[in-house]
């Protein structure tokens, strides 16, 4: 339980928001010339990393926009939000 | 068994005060090399290892664990045993499991307190009603006990739950498997690691795994904080930190970890002699022999290994359970504690070879994989064995996120395991 500071709204209860999962993957292009195993990639293969993750979520109980976060999941603490569409930020690999 | 538990052995150590009982497992320094090294010390990890000493005759092995045995969801679960599952390659597996409980304690001359006091899944609408009858001609089909309960049956077998039908989420029936129940979780893995310990399997515990060593598409050994290890099998059951071990191999794997929570009351006298689930309001409740209500709760939705939990997570699962027991209203609450669990997409475990020869997993049991533990460790080891799945963990191959051949429990388990 921690508070995620929606860039539209400001800070809120994490309760109000919906996890989307790790960002940054990409949708194929052409998904008619993809093979199963990369199609096994896109839809289920996800880094789980323990550590800094980059991630999107949902204000789905407040403006219901989309946008990025970078947390750290060994102890939840949120390090940066940016919007989607920007770049994630370099400081944190 | 070098010291085998019974009645004598009891009045024996009785008569010198119960000073003289022997460690059950060692405590063993690594050696340098291994034929087989599994990586964690979890209820799994500890069954897969005496399978593969008793069954497979391999008795070079070590089992690798980071904190102490069952520290992490062995002993965080609360301790439901089932196998009414839809799908038949879950139904087998679970199934499997559940057979050899009901012999553990003998196998293993340890009382794990295997308790067949039936578990019973409500359901609260029309729809619930569907699926769960479906469930239970599903149950049978593949040799599974399963009988449907209407409101009234309900209420029979379980007086304390409010039947009325002015709640918000009334009962409409329920399904009840009768061979299934709850065992002593920390008696699984202490039984296992005795047994285990007892045929040569070297346990050691704060050990953590640093890195995998791999020679082009083979693995080669372990890297832990106790120095490097030789070995060429290695089999990961490492429950939340999966995808940690997996990407110390350049593997990814399809999981998310999120903690899991369940909940104590003060223990109170005998009131609810069975296990009660309810996927719907998400809520399920029994008692431990001490007399405590065992309580579990949900998911977070969000991907985190902090071994805590939000709670509102706890304060959801609560409201249901007073709406469901009005009786428990003024119950306390002892302990609350979260455990981090391996969510595949199709909610159904990983036991399986990789791409990388000698590697290993046992993943993806999610929120309930405490009542595989005897069923999952003897098929991981024959799959380490022999290189190759048992046929009743066959379809539970890492390629099925490639082929698309899932089994998909989401419907049959929902999100109570």
């Amino acid at each position: 339980m921690f508070l995620i500071n929606c860039p539209f709204c400001g800070e809120r209860d994490q309760s109000e928001f919906s996890s989307g999962g790790e960002a940054h993957i990409v949708r194929p292009k052409q998904p008619t010339e993809l093979s199963d195993d990369e199609w096994a990639e896109y839809l289920f293969m996800r880094k789980n990393i323990k550590g800094i993750q980059f991630e999107r979520w949902n204000h789905v109980h407040g403006c219901r926009k989309w946008f990025n976060v970078v947390r750290d999941t060994s102890n939840d603490k949120i390090l940066s939000v940016y919007k989607m569409g920007e770049k994630p930020p370099v400081n944190y690999k | 068994m070098k010291n085998k538990y019974s009645v004598f052995s009891l009045i024996k150590n009785a008569l010198s005060q119960h000073e003289n009982w022997q460690q059950a497992w060692g405590n063993p320094e690594p050696k340098k090399e291994y034929d087989a090294i599994i990586v964690g010390g979890g209820g799994h990890g500890l069954a897969t290892a005496y399978y593969l000493a008793k069954k497979h005759n391999l008795k070079n092995i070590a089992v690798l664990e980071k904190g102490w045995i069952g520290g992490g969801n062995t002993g965080r679960n609360t301790t439901i045993i089932r196998s009414n599952y839809l799908w038949d390659a879950s139904a087998g597996l679970y199934d499997h499991a559940l057979k050899l409980w009901e012999n553990l304690s003998q196998e293993l001359n340890y009382n794990v307190m295997f308790s067949q006091r039936g578990v019973m899944n409500l359901a609260h609408n029309l729809q619930d009603v569907r699926d769960l009858k479906r469930r239970t001609h599903a149950n049978r089909l593949n040799g599974i006990d399963a009988v449907w309960l209407n409101t009234e049956q309900v209420k029979k077998f379980c007086p304390i739950i409010n039947t009325s039908p002015d709640i918000r989420y009334p009962v409409l029936g329920g399904t009840l498997q009768r061979r299934a129940g709850t065992a002593r979780h920390d008696a699984v893995a202490w039984g296992y690691a005795r047994g285990a310990s007892d045929m040569g399997v070297d346990i050691i515990q704060n050990c953590e795994v640093k890195g995998i060593k791999r020679n082009g598409d083979k693995v080669e050994g372990l890297e832990t904080t106790k120095g490097f290890i030789k070995t060429n099998k290695i089999g990961v059951v490492a429950a939340g930190h999966s995808s940690v071990i997996a990407n110390m191999a350049g593997l990814k794997l399809p999981l998310e970890s999120k903690p899991l929570q369940a909940l104590v009351s003060e223990p109170v006298k005998p009131i609810i002699d069975t296990v009660v689930m309810s996927n719907a309001v998400h809520a399920y409740v029994s008692q431990s022999d001490k007399g405590e209500l065992v309580i579990g709760a949900g998911t977070d939705s969000y991907v985190s290994y902090t071994q805590r939990g939000s709670h509102n997570i706890v304060e959801e699962t609560l409201k249901a359970i007073l709406e469901l027991y009005p009786i428990f209203s003024r119950m306390k609450m002892l302990r609350q504690w979260g455990g981090i669990v391996d969510i595949c997409p199709d909610a159904s475990p990983i036991i399986s070879k990789t791409n990388i020869k000698g590697l290993y997993f046992n993943c993806g049991w999610g929120t309930g994989g405490f009542k595989a533990t005897p069923g999952s460790g003897d098929l991981f080891a024959h799959t380490i064995a022999n290189d190759e799945p048992h046929k009743l963990n066959a379809a539970f191959n890492l390629n099925r996120f490639v082929s698309g051949d899932l089994v998909d429990e989401h419907g049959a388990a929902a999100v109570a395991h």
